[in-house]
């Protein structure tokens, strides 16, 4: 931890000081640090600075904050640490270096969790994402017997083989905030680490927001407009991957990224559907399904971009 | 003779694979060494979460050289044979070549010599292979080298290779070779946290007490033994006992290499959750052990947790992290509990109605109202109530629907017990919740109520003719369904319970519950009734009893009364045992093989009674009359299902059998005489199926 911030900036006190320290130290990694993608999404691997950058094989070091959108995990703000929005971390390192763990627990020390104290361990967890099309081999990373971040390599995203290999980590940065700032509702969390009539807590940021969200997630979200939507971004991702192919012929993509924002759009209306409990079990195998194609349609556009290595 | 010593050290390796990684190695490095002639001493082989290692002592420094001749051309053989022969073994021209002679003329013969290698280039050659094949459950790419094809692919990372091969007196060498980048040699690494630096090791002894002055237990069951001892003293100490649990203790010891055993506490008012959810809370959500009070023999409000570090706060910190979660999970626990103690049991059923059991098969409600059906059927059979065995068998599933039951599986059953008695259902139908998933398998319990003896049966029975009718059998080693277990947990109530039961009848009424007609019902309870023989053999076999005997009662036909058949093999079984049960056997079997062959000749069978007034010798007489009274005696045993009897009666046959045998020629020259004798040895045969065939009964 950095001595000379001052206090109202330490991670132990502070959300904000919290998330600034993790960039930070990213940063020091020769990381790119990105802003949040401007799109509803239920993980920070949907971000396309993940799910796409990992295909192909040219380096690619980033990290960044994203906003999760849980809507089946709304609790109206009266679970201490169930939220339908909240902050991951994510880091994602191609080719994955051979000290990524190393760089992790150094990560951890950077926001205050001391090695020589607490006990930190890498405990089996195999990730698999049906709506991506992805898997890969890991850690759920325990830190006194709670679980802080996940940890992955890639192996295959929208159907294909990572070559090379990227690693990945997610930090669930409330529960971890918690723990550091030892508070066991969410909304008691100090935002910016200042006292008296100065402090701003996580729920006087979000706490309306979790009950309004809830409310339009369970009980009003249209669900007309929702299957419709879902239809139409799927039929938008469909059109922009066709009109794509540079010439029609499928050796160059020039439209890989708006496409895949359509796929993204078509599983964030999926999850609201979900929450509003209008898919029965069978449907809902198909949904996933079909937002796998189109993830795995835009992972395949993508590797014949320029960025996805085909120039 | 020297050792060599190998050390994978790589990222976390899953806890429930390093057992069977560090037996692989040993098998797979072993097995390579033996089949390179070099005949090892003794070998032993470890894992941390960080490591895999193998000691292999006494190897060979050298393989033994191998000298093997060779066959070559006839002498005077043309010149390209000769050429042939020269290039195959390596001889420079024919002078070095032996010339032998044979029946068929002169032969060249080459010795080739080909000279042990040094065990070291050996090992050099074969270990690389061994990595790349090593047969991970699951294995992954990493790095910048995974961008080409080819790359190692390892259960997680590798990172280094630790190899040596030497005398315990002298420096040993590095077996040299490298996998996908990663060169050979001494160094390894302590523990992650405690003591991370680089060791330079020579062999195993060294390296073992290296790696412990590194906080770094290599030897698991010394983990294993360490937590359990120092758990044990930790909970006795403060009044209590470890609940021991092994799966748990083997899951632990593969995610640390420093154990330190550390205890916690929670709330006492998480106490009034059964003590089953607590454990399973704290046990798949943790990975802790629970204490229990030896007073009470219930749960106590603390857990036991295993951490990988000597924290400089001497745990502390760790204690009250692992506190808090538990906390936060046990109190999750508590509100599903109470939530679920809010709703009777029966206002779940309905929405069965959205769960398929199978594509096939229709829902779960559907299947629910055939186990009802089935289990008041049974009922009466088997001494139950008809009315608590349909509720009993309309409440047992309910508990899946539960908010425990979808967190813990593994608490499935019991809960519907706890829910059912909250409910205030009768003792013996609440107990059938869980009961009725019984026995799970050859070592586990099995129900004696009657009440859960019938829905037992009934949901088993239900998923046999089920799977039947769609043609879901089990094959070789695939059985998705677990219907072997379902068959055998079906012989063991019946034969356990002294039930009596038709197999046919219970069978073909579960198949009239079905929706789905299956184009050969009629066939059905039969094939079904195959499989349970088959089973009944396997349990048998298991069990050390003979098997062969089962299929000698079926071969009768008309057998589905298990009881029976079990109780009829058994006694036969003993018969077999005694020497009359074996002569006669034998008189049997010589009959029946005289029959066959005459039967093959004469291209007819010699059924029907022989005539009395053609038998001219004494012994026939005698084996005549002996066959009528032993025939109708053990008849009359077998009605009254007395076997033994029936076996005694059988013992009978034996003198008269020997006696005839040992005087009466068969193949008379009187072709009448003959065919009477014929048809007299094929009422032996029948005789004895008064109680089994005979001729399905191996020697």
């Amino acid at each position: 931890m950095d001595a000379s911030l001052p206090a109202h900036m330490r991670p132990e006190r502070s959300f904000q000081g919290f998330i600034l320290a993790l960039q930070r130290f990213w940063a020091e990694q020769g990381c790119v640090i990105l802003q949040p993608y401007d799109m509803e999404m239920g993980a920070g691997t949907f971000h396309p600075a993940t799910t796409l950058r990992a295909l192909g094989p040219k380096p690619w070091n980033a990290a960044y904050v994203q906003p999760s959108r849980r809507p089946k995990d709304g609790r109206y703000g009266e679970n201490p640490n169930r939220m339908q929005h909240y902050y991951q971390f994510q880091v994602i390192m191609k080719p994955s270096p051979p000290n990524l763990q190393e760089l992790y627990l150094k990560s951890l020390a950077a926001i205050g969790i001391d090695s020589a104290m607490h006990d930190i361990r890498f405990v089996e967890d195999d990730w698999e994402s049906p709506t991506l099309g992805a898997w890969g081999l890991g850690w759920e990373c325990w830190c006194d017997g709670m679980e802080v971040s996940q940890f992955t390599y890639f192996q295959q995203v929208a159907g294909f083989e990572c070559a090379p290999v990227a690693g990945e980590l997610t930090y669930g940065l409330e529960r971890l905030a918690m723990y550091v700032q030892g508070v066991d509702r969410v909304y008691d969390l100090n935002f910016n680490g200042r006292d008296g009539d100065q402090k701003v807590t996580y729920g006087d940021v979000f706490l309306q927001a979790e009950r309004e969200y809830s409310k339009h997630n369970f009980e009003v979200a249209d669900t007309a407009m929702l299957f419709e939507q879902f239809k139409m971004a799927e039929g938008a991702c469909r059109k922009y991957l066709d009109a794509g192919w540079k010439d029609g012929k499928r050796e160059a993509h020039l439209m890989a990224l708006p496409a895949y924002d359509q796929c993204i759009k078509a599983s964030h209306v999926f999850n609201l559907l979900d929450a509003r409990g209008v898919i029965s079990v069978t449907e809902r195998q198909s949904y996933i399904l079909r937002v796998r194609e189109l993830a795995k349609a835009c992972g395949e556009a993508w590797i014949h971009t320029e960025a996805g290595g085909a120039a | 003779m020297p050792d060599l010593l190998l050390e994978l050290f790589s990222e976390e390796i899953p806890a429930r694979m390093q057992a069977k990684a560090a037996d692989d190695l040993r098998r797979m490095v072993t097995d390579k060494l033996v089949a390179e002639g070099l005949v090892y001493e003794g070998a032993k082989a470890f894992a941390t979460p960080r490591r895999l290692a193998l000691t292999v002592h006494g190897i060979p420094a050298r393989q033994p050289d191998l000298k093997t001749e060779r066959r070559g051309p006839k002498v005077g053989a043309p010149d390209a044979a000769v050429q042939g022969f020269l290039k195959a073994t390596g001889l420079k021209s024919l002078d070095e070549a032996k010339i032998q002679r044979d029946p068929k003329g002169d032969f060249y013969i080459g010795l080739i010599e080909k000279p042990g290698r040094d065990a070291i280039d050996v090992l050099a050659e074969i270990l690389p292979v061994i990595i790349r094949i090593f047969p991970w459950p699951k294995s992954m790419r990493w790095g910048a080298r995974s961008g080409k094809p080819g790359s190692l692919s390892w259960v997680r990372p590798l990172h280094a290779i630790t190899a040596t091969f030497g005398l315990e007196t002298e420096e040993p060498d590095v077996v040299k070779f490298e996998v996908d980048g990663i060169a050979t040699g001494q160094t390894t690494y302590g523990h992650r946290f405690l003591a991370p630096a680089a060791i330079s090791v020579r062999r195993f002894e060294d390296y073992e007490a290296k790696l412990l002055d590194a906080k770094v237990v290599l030897d698991p069951e010394r983990r294993k033994d360490a937590i359990l001892t120092d758990a044990k003293q930790l909970a006795f100490a403060q009044g209590f006992e470890l609940v021991e649990d092994q799966n748990l203790l083997d899951e632990v010891s593969g995610l640390v290499e420093w154990p330190v055993v550390l205890m916690g506490s929670f709330e006492e008012e998480f106490l009034a959750t059964p003590g089953e959810v607590i454990r399973a809370t704290i046990r798949n959500n943790q990975k802790c052990f629970v204490v229990s009070d030896p007073k009470t023999g219930k749960l106590a409000s603390k857990f036991i947790l295993v951490a990988n570090i000597e924290a400089t706060d001497g745990g502390k910190t760790i204690i009250a992290g692992n506190e808090r979660v538990i906390r936060a999970r046990l109190s999750d626990a508590k509100f599903f509990y109470e939530t679920d103690l809010k709703a009777k049991l029966e206002d779940r059923l309905p929405k069965f109605e959205q769960i398929v059991f199978h594509e096939k098969l229709g829902t779960q409600a559907a299947r629910i109202k055939r186990i009802e059906r089935l289990a008041a059927e049974i009922a009466p059979l088997v001494g139950a109530d008809i009315a608590k065995a349909t509720r009993a068998a309309h409440l047992a599933k309910a508990d899946l629907l539960t908010e425990v039951v979808g967190e813990f599986p593994e608490v499935q059953g019991l809960m519907g017990k706890y829910y059912a008695l909250a409910q205030g259902e009768d003792a013996s139908v609440a107990a059938a919740c869980e009961e009725h998933y019984k026995p799970q398998g050859p070592a586990d319990r099995v129900p004696t109520d009657p009440v859960n003896v019938a829905v037992a049966l009934a949901d088993k029975l239900d998923t046999l003719v089920g799977f039947w009718a769609i043609d879901e059998k089990p094959t070789g080693s695939k059985d998705p369904y677990a219907l072997r277990r379902a068959a055998l947990g079906v012989i063991r109530l019946i034969a356990e319970n002294g039930l009596r039961l038709s197999l046919m009848k219970v069978s073909a009424s579960a198949l009239a519950g079905l929706s789905v007609k299956p184009a050969d019902g009629q066939k059905l309870p039969g094939d079904l009734l195959a499989f349970f023989a088959d089973r009944l053999k396997v349990q048998l076999r298991e069990q050390g009893a003979r098997h062969d005997l089962v299929d000698a009662v079926f071969a009768l036909g008309g057998q589905d009364d298990l009881l029976m058949i079990i109780r009829r093999v058994e006694a036969l079984g003993k018969f077999l045992e005694t020497d009359d049960g074996k002569n006669l056997l034998a008189g049997i079997k010589r009959a029946s093989n005289i029959l066959g062959i005459e039967e093959k000749k004469d291209k007819r069978s010699f059924d029907g009674a022989p005539d009395a007034a053609l038998y001219s010798l004494d012994e026939e007489k005698a084996l005549a009359k002996a066959i009528g009274e032993v025939t109708a005696e053990a008849s009359a045993a077998v009605a009254k299902e007395d076997f033994a009897a029936a076996m005694s009666a059988m013992a009978k046959l034996r003198p008269p059998v020997d006696a005839f045998f040992e005087k009466v020629r068969v193949n008379d020259d009187d072709a009448k005489v003959r065919e009477n004798r014929l048809k007299l040895l094929n009422e032996i045969r029948s005789a004895t199926r008064a109680v089994a065939d005979f001729s399905k009964i191996q020697d």
